[in-house]
């Protein structure tokens, strides 16, 4: 039953430790630039501070915390082209502080994370789902606050499941990125008992004679009968012209229609909203996934160096993957890392463009740790060693 | 029935029996809770986002957060006119009113200030900064400690009322939602929804003195979150609202062991007591009603439906 505890030791020991002198702490944030293929709509444009934004508000954020308590916060912002010098970059940043946000591809985080000048930093990765960097591909100086790709797509097939659409079919596109998403949604679908019963691939060849989006009911329509339909284009190419336009009518889920997404503009329970009102304030548009990710892992380093009065990454690290840490992240319960593979614990929001739909982990799906667990990589399933 | 049909007809009319006001948050709407019928008998128009619902010590007018207009509007209890607004600074959310009947403060959730509001002349007295998202506010009943409670920055913020300065800041686990004086304002509770904790202060000397966990069964730890609280008759016992885990917990206010837990609505979030404080309101956001708890028994005993997200309540004596 529910308990007190007169004595907090621990805590006792922070009390102590704050007062002791002030403690300043930097930030860096590092944009790896990966141009856009080009796309058939042009009705969206990537954002000036993509990403960063949201290291600024967690930089705000945590420096309001901090006069309070004599820290102080600064956070320094750069960018390098995919194929420019990424190491230089990353030297350049780690010369100044061991903690380092990186947005960017799996290639240049590892590059970074494996940099000799970044073993004992503490870098945060805050837009790529690989699940490679969850598994094998792991690195103990690497954190994660953005959630792996099949964290999103275990969200999307507990929404599946709860909704019985168990026959599926699959529409990937051709790029690296929308083959990535499609592994993730068939072991997903394995995960929860989900059939993938049919899929084509969206080409661009002499065949398309039409508008995209008047090819969607002849090329849709050989899928016979289904549930719904599954669409894996990370570009945000095609995917937008399936909607209402399958031959049979069938809800639209994956890269477009039902989304499961890190964070989205429609988030606004859990005191949410007071969250998306500052970013706005601050960045004069909507937050976005990365934005979230970013600053997440700002908030994250402000609430180790809060709770612990330290600011050296050793132990800032230890805090976080600790039982002691933990984020209120506007998603409704309290945020952890994954001890085993540094993952943030977190609820995947299902959205479309105007609400929230769901918030999974869905009731029902339950696990011996924590119902976040069903979400991702568990531990047995990870083959991540570093943290060991 | 037949009572109730009478007091529902006689809108305007001051009722009998006494009242629990309830804001509703997104239906910008107050109900009101006749205590004899368990009944709504009135359902009034506010401003936009109403949260933070309280009375003037005499009850002659109500004071009422219009989240959205940026606004404290206040509002005759008889009519339900509203009779002007004061300024409030931006976005207020909860607010607590002064022993002196007079100085309202007040938390600005989206500028990370607490405000102080003289309700006579209508004018701001001080703006304090404190953390970020500001939310629960309370006043020591010898009117000389504030506190505001920040729910991103996770910190009681101590003021002097005699300087309008702060001059303690103590940390709380995450997102503390609620704060009250008891005991003759010797110690101060916090709830912290995130965290999911209680944590009591020494008011002396600002030490935290105890923590309370709470456990419902067959709710995972995460979803068991306290928001509101009050105090039984004494400080014998705190009613502990726990969110998402739709319960109110009871806790023994001299061990702080928890005692009881009763099922409520859903997403419990504030409550109030009637006159003899034997019965106890809550308010559910998520189901949209009111959950009716017989003190003594621990036992709900009726639910009221009320406006979309209903989120504060108070009481309205009508003698």
């Amino acid at each position: 039953m529910g308990g007190t505890s007169l004595f907090a030791p621990l805590l006792a020991a922070f009390c102590l430790a704050w007062p002791a002198g002030a403690v300043e702490v930097r930030v860096h944030h590092l944009t790896v630039e990966v141009p856009p293929p080009p796309i058939l709509s042009e009705l969206e444009t990537r954002p000036e501070g993509l990403g960063a934004d949201g290291a600024r508000l967690g930089r705000d954020d945590n420096a309001t915390t901090g006069r309070f308590l004599g820290q102080t916060y600064e956070l320094e912002v750069s960018t390098v082209d995919v194929d420019g010098d990424i190491a230089a970059a990353a030297r350049a940043a780690l010369a100044e502080t061991p903690f380092l946000i990186v947005d960017g591809p799996t290639e240049a985080l590892l590059a970074i994370a494996d940099l000799p000048e970044a073993q004992g930093a503490l870098i945060f990765n805050v837009s790529e789902g690989d699940p490679a960097l969850r598994d094998a591909s792991c690195r103990a100086n690497l954190l994660h606050t953005v959630p792996s790709t099949a964290m999103r797509t275990d969200a999307l097939a507990q929404f599946l499941v709860l909704r019985r659409w168990d026959d599926l079919v699959l529409v990937e596109g051709e790029h690296a990125a929308d083959a990535a998403y499609a592994a993730a949604l068939e072991r997903s679908l394995a995960k929860f008992g989900l059939r993938l019963s049919d899929r084509k691939t969206w080409a661009f060849d002499a065949d398309m004679r039409r508008n995209a989006n008047a090819e969607v009911p002849l090329f849709t329509q050989g899928f016979g009968d289904y549930d719904a339909l599954l669409v894996a284009d990370e570009l945000g190419d095609f995917g937008r012209y399936l909607l209402y336009n399958t031959w049979e009518p069938r809800p639209v889920a994956g890269s477009e229609g039902l989304t499961a997404q890190t964070w989205a503009p429609v988030v606004e329970q859990w005191g949410a909203v007071q969250l998306q009102n500052r970013f706005t304030e601050l960045a004069d548009r909507g937050m976005e996934p990365v934005d979230w990710a970013a600053w997440a892992a700002t908030r994250s380093i402000g609430e180790a160096v809060t709770r612990t009065g330290a600011a050296d990454p050793a132990a800032i690290r230890a805090f976080l993957l600790s039982d002691a840490f933990e984020l209120a992240g506007f998603k409704g319960r309290p945020l952890t890392f994954r001890a085993w593979n540094g993952q943030l614990r977190q609820p995947i929001p299902l959205v479309h463009p105007r609400a929230l739909v769901a918030s999974a982990p869905l009731e029902g799906f339950l696990h011996q740790r924590t119902e976040l667990d069903t979400l991702g990589l568990d531990e047995p399933e990870s083959a991540c060693t570093a943290f060991r | 029935m037949l009572r109730a049909c009478l007091i529902a007809l006689c809108a305007v009319s001051p009722a009998a029996a006494d009242e629990i006001w309830v804001s509703n948050e997104k239906d910008d709407t107050i109900s009101v809770i006749d205590i004899e019928t368990l009944e709504v008998v009135r359902t009034i128009p506010v401003g936009a986002r109403p949260r933070g619902i309280t009375f003037s010590k005499d009850h002659s007018v109500l004071y009422l957060c219009a989240s959205d207009d940026d606004a404290v509007q206040v509002i005759d209890p008889e009519t339900g006119e509203i009779l002007h607004d004061l300024p409030s600074g931006e976005d207020p959310e909860q607010f607590v009113l002064h022993p002196d009947d007079r100085h309202l403060y007040i938390a600005n959730e989206d500028d990370a200030i607490t405000t102080v509001v003289d309700t006579e002349t209508r004018r701001v007295v001080a703006q304090i900064d404190v953390g970020i998202e500001p939310e629960g506010m309370a006043v020591s009943p010898d009117g000389k400690i504030a506190i505001t409670t920040s729910e991103t920055t996770n910190m009681a913020h101590w003021i002097d009322t005699g300087t309008q300065q702060l001059f303690a800041n103590t940390l709380v686990d995450s997102r503390p939602r609620h704060a009250e004086f008891v005991k003759e304002g010797s110690e101060l509770w916090v709830s912290s929804e995130i965290g999911g904790t209680v944590t009591v202060f020494d008011v002396a000397t600002q030490a935290e003195k105890a923590k309370i966990d709470f456990e419902v069964q067959g709710v995972h730890p995460d979803r068991v979150q306290p928001v509101g609280f009050e105090f039984a008759n004494g400080d014998s016992h705190a009613f502990v609202a726990l969110g998402p885990s739709n319960h109110v917990a009871v806790v023994n206010a001299e061990t702080y062991e928890v005692e009881d837990y009763i099922l409520v609505g859903r997403r419990v979030w504030h409550m109030e007591f009637n006159r003899d404080r034997s019965l106890l309101f809550t308010t559910n956001g998520v189901s949209g009603d009111v959950t009716v708890i017989d003190v003594a028994a621990r036992e709900p005993v009726k639910t009221i439906k009320v406006g979309r997200f209903p989120w504060g309540a108070a009481f309205r004596p009508t003698d």
